[in-house]
């Protein structure tokens, strides 16, 4: 099964490198919305900074909505999603390989949200360094965990585009909130409740991860 | 309940109607009880000593309530027993009691929110428990949108088996994610309303409840009943339209 997982992240993580689509458009969308923010807030800097961790993770549930559909959309097109059935690999295989991946986009896009979030608005992460790392682990595999999902459940039909943020966004609902509180804490020099909104976000990953593994088989079922 | 009657011969065999003996009077008992409870809480119950007429939508919020709680738990059974057994009947089940559970949150959304106004002086708190049911109405919107896209009964079922459970699953985390947040700010507002209720006051809500479970069961059994004839007309209509052009072209059926 990891072997399994392995060449499905492999596969997706070429497919990202070389159409260069997270680095070339999903990064500056991300950047976009870090402005747009601060068009919307005035960009009095201390008001930026106050709402900083929240904004922050706005930003990062809408990039990974975009990372979510182009995972799959790299499934819909040529029949790539009946192939991976067809090939024989284990469902629950092809979903930790695919959550892999996605993550991995994810976590790329976060460092670079993060460094436009200090830079930006000022905010100063720095003080508890290990607790904004831990945050930013629990919460990418708490987001794309529902986000395979819900992604495997939309591709392939034709309001895919209206359907996945319906499905997804409320459902991370408790990331957001999770993760925004540790980062927070974070900022105001307060790690011990950084660390039990972790342990939530942990208890969600570790739900929604076992979930998709399970569901992952009927999911693909669907032609 | 399950057997396909899918067939242009046996279709007769499916009633016209949805009504039958025990949804009658289940029907007539729950118009009844309406009644009553719409008495005793209007006229016989007496006003709450701090909130006054106020509180009176308490017997139309905390059952709409239970019952939406309730419906989601029974969309939630139906889909894993779906995923379990495969039978129509789980499906129907789920599809039949999430519809009446969005109406049902709904309700309970604006009655909470017209009884916030003369309690809190707003219309929306950051209560933990009315940001969960918000938050639940959105997540099994998004199952009926699931439901709504056209695909074969099998697949339709399967994908919304697995939308109904990923949204079950989510509502206790919602409900202990909103909880802590907001307990970090202030205590859950609705213990602090009417903190003990008594006498003909607790037997008007308890009327209520059961009323309104009531209501759900029928409701449940006709929504099922129209969802099973719509899925055979829909399988049947096909194999009818492929009976008739073959007797056209002079093929034996």
């Amino acid at each position: 099964m990891w072997r399994d997982a392995r060449l499905v992240a492999g596969k997706d993580l070429r497919v990202e490198w070389r159409s260069r689509v997270a680095l070339n458009q999903i990064v500056p969308f991300a950047i976009v919305v870090l402005l747009l923010f601060a068009f919307a807030l005035d960009p009095d800097r201390g008001f930026l900074r106050r709402a900083a961790p929240g904004l922050y993770w706005v930003a990062v549930l809408l990039s990974a909505l975009v990372v979510i559909q182009r995972s799959f959309a790299a499934e819909t097109v040529d029949g790539g999603r009946d192939g991976l059935r067809v090939i024989g690999l284990d469902p629950a295989a092809i979903f930790l390989g695919k959550a892999l991946a996605a993550s991995a986009v994810l976590l790329l896009l976060e460092v670079v949200l993060a460094a436009g979030v200090m830079l930006l608005y000022g905010a100063d992460f720095g003080s508890a360094f290990i607790l904004v790392v831990v945050t930013c682990l629990l919460a990418t595999a708490g987001v794309v965990a529902p986000g395979m999902i819900y992604g495997a459940l939309a591709s392939g039909v034709r309001v895919r585009e209206t359907l996945l943020p319906l499905l997804f966004l409320p459902a991370v609902a408790p990331v957001m909130i999770g993760a925004t509180r540790s980062f927070e804490a974070a900022i105001n020099h307060s790690p011990a409740e950084g660390w039990r909104w972790c342990g939530l976000l942990g208890v969600f990953a570790v739900a929604y991860t076992a979930l998709g593994l399970a569901v992952f088989e009927p999911l693909l079922e669907d032609s | 309940m399950t057997t396909a009657l899918s067939t242009p011969e046996n279709r007769t065999a499916v009633p016209a109607h949805t009504g039958s003996r025990f949804s009658r009077v289940l029907g007539a008992v729950v118009a009844l009880g309406l009644g009553l409870v719409a008495v005793l809480g209007l006229l016989i119950s007496p006003a709450d000593e701090v909130q006054g007429d106020a509180a009176r939508i308490m017997y139309v919020h905390v059952p709409s309530a239970i019952v939406a709680y309730l419906a989601f738990g029974v969309t939630a059974l139906g889909s894993a027993l779906y995923l379990w057994r495969r039978s129509d009947f789980w499906d129907a089940t789920a599809a039949a009691s999430a519809e009446i559970g969005v109406v049902f949150t709904s309700l309970t959304l604006v009655t909470g929110m017209l009884w916030g106004k003369p309690t809190w002086g707003t219309y929306w708190e950051w209560d933990p428990r009315l940001t969960t049911t918000a938050l639940l109405l959105i997540l099994f919107l998004g199952y009926l949108a699931v439901r709504g896209i056209a695909a074969e009964r099998k697949v339709r079922a399967r994908r919304s088996a697995i939308a109904g459970l990923v949204a079950f699953v989510d509502v206790p985390l919602v409900h202990y994610s909103v909880d802590w947040w907001r307990s970090l700010h202030q205590k859950a507002t609705i213990t602090r309303l009417s903190p003990t209720i008594s006498g003909i006051m607790l037997f008007t809500l308890m009327s209520g409840i059961f009323v309104f479970i009531g209501l759900y069961l029928w409701l449940l059994i006709h929504r099922f009943r129209v969802q099973y004839l719509e899925d055979e007309l829909a399988e049947g209509g096909l194999a009818e339209a492929i009976a008739e052009r073959r007797r056209e072209a002079g093929v034996a059926v």
